[in-house]
């Protein structure tokens, strides 16, 4: 059953995926996006991880891409016509950098995971002791990641106070 | 063989509660229909059954049999699927809301074995009890914008099309205040698990914490159901009927099925998170539940009888710099509060 759900989940991720990139039609691009965001939440609580699950539905697919499908509603866009065969060379690049990328990925993660330590000191037993994953996340985040957490927030606090400066028009 | 009376007993709840909140659909139209009329000094529906009380199901069977004029869209999947997008998000909610405190024995007994419904919680009224309810339900709810989108694109009218981009900004800047209102409860509760919740109002319900968060959540609720004063998407003065202009027989009935069932959803929700859920005394703990969402439907009804629409530019203006920054305030106090006394 976990299997099946995997394969299923996994091949509806990389299709959809791809489909964003081959589909002429913007709008349809941002429903494969949107599609592939719910069903890599579906991939996420597989894992159990079930607060990233809802998070990636919630933000990704129920926030971020509603303004994506606004802008591209907003500007009107028309489905891409005469540069096709352009795109159809540029594939043939892409496919090989792709390919080359994935593999350099796969290296590292590979190498990272055979240097940690076996997943004993935050496995599902010590979750399921916190009281389940929420918890568990929340207190890992404001203990041991309370710096990177907080130093995010004040990136992601600088990038919005940004686009305000640049966006805004100057009022005299 | 436990799991299939498991299956059998969620099944069974599943239909009833789907059965009960399509019914209440069905009378949420006639109740507004009614207020309204009352409000206006009118009497409103009255001609099919006693008191107009069959009104619903005559409603039902026009919408059911009415033609479906099928337009020549350029993107007829988008345009067929819209309805049920919205209708489906707009229902699922109610998977997580508890409605009453048990809706069956602790333990049954199936041919002769005992099977003990309370190790999974079976046994209360509740069909999944989430550990993050309750950001399943902003997740589900927040999917219902598509199908409004999707439709007002797919209708190839202009005034869908604006009905379908308003509701996109719309939804963005009040999702936001919603979920920042929803957090002080969070935080006084200290969990999300939405039993958990109920269970913590047994003394008092958390409005009397969260004044400030319960008038938030609610503000933001109507945006999310989009009901006046922010119905913008289908303001008929400028778009016709907007983002529904373009549907017609069960694909608009799906439309305002899913009107209905998100103001139910919001009530039930806000009923949960402030009003201390089915918690009272001496009444059965669903019935409370029942009444308490009555109460808020009819606030809905009310509200849309007292206010005049805003304009668009007012909407956003009070979506970011007054609803955003006071629930925020309020998380920031609930905060401090938690950490003094809590």
């Amino acid at each position: 059953m976990e299997l099946f759900l995997f394969v299923t989940f996994s091949a509806l991720t990389v299709g959809s995926a791809a489909a964003v990139v081959w589909h002429p039609h913007p709008v349809k691009s941002a429903l494969f996006l949107i599609l592939s965001f719910f069903s890599m939440g579906g991939l996420y609580l597989l894992l159990q991880a079930e607060f990233i699950a809802l998070m990636q539905v919630l933000v990704y697919a129920g926030a971020v891409m509603v303004l994506f499908l606004f802008v591209i509603m907003l500007l009107n866009l028309k489905p891409r016509g005469e540069d096709r065969a352009a795109f159809k060379v540029r594939v043939r690049w892409a496919v090989p950098l792709v390919l080359f990328f994935v593999g350099g990925v796969l290296t590292a993660v590979t190498g990272a995971l055979a240097r940690l330590a076996p997943a004993g000191s935050h496995g599902p037993d010590w979750v399921a002791a916190q009281g389940g994953n929420i918890r568990a996340l929340g207190r890992l985040l404001f203990t041991r990641g309370l710096l990177p957490f907080e130093v995010t927030s004040v990136l992601l606090l600088v990038a919005v106070v940004g686009v305000m400066v640049l966006a805004k028009k100057e009022r005299r | 063989m436990d799991w299939i009376v498991y299956g059998v007993i969620t099944l069974i709840k599943t239909a009833v509660l789907l059965f009960v909140l399509l019914t209440a659909v069905a009378y949420a139209t006639l109740m507004e229909r009614k207020v309204l009329g009352f409000m206006q000094l009118r009497l409103g529906p009255n001609r099919v059954g006693p008191w107009g009380l069959l009104q619903p199901l005559a409603d039902g069977v026009k919408l059911f049999f009415k033609e479906d004029i099928s337009l020549p869209v350029s993107e007829p999947r988008l345009y067929a699927i819209a309805p049920w997008v919205t209708a489906v998000a707009a229902i699922t909610p109610f998977l997580a809301i508890p409605f009453a405190d048990t809706v069956a024995p602790e333990t049954v007994e199936v041919f002769g074995r005992t099977v003990d419904l309370a190790q999974y919680g079976i046994h209360r009224g509740v069909i999944a009890d989430l550990p993050g309810a309750v950001l399943f339900i902003l997740a589900i709810s927040s999917l219902s914008t598509y199908g409004v989108v999707l439709g007002g694109w797919a209708s190839d009218n202009r005034y869908s099309l604006l009905g379908g981009i308003r509701v996109t900004a719309q939804m963005i800047s009040y999702e936001l205040s919603l979920g920042m209102a929803v957090v002080g409860v969070l935080l006084v509760a200290g969990s999300m698990r939405l039993t958990e919740i109920v269970d913590a109002q047994a003394r008092l319900p958390f409005i009397v914490y969260q004044p400030l968060g319960f008038v938030l959540y609610l503000t933001a609720a109507f945006a999310e159901a989009c009901r006046t004063p922010f119905d913008l998407i289908e303001c008929e003065n400028e778009l016709v009927a907007g983002y529904h202009t373009e549907y017609s027989s069960m694909k608009f009935g799906l439309f305002q099925l899913a009107e209905y069932a998100h103001i139910i959803t919001v009530s039930a929700v806000a009923v949960t998170l402030y009003l201390g859920g089915w918690q009272g005394p001496w009444l059965p703990s669903g019935l409370w539940f029942v009444l308490k969402t009555g109460a808020l439907v009819f606030f809905f009804i009310w509200v849309r009888a007292t206010y005049p629409r805003v304009r668009y530019d007012q909407l956003m203006s009070f979506g970011w710099k007054v609803l955003l920054p006071l629930s925020l305030a309020n998380i920031l106090a609930t905060g401090c509060a938690v950490a003094w006394w809590g």
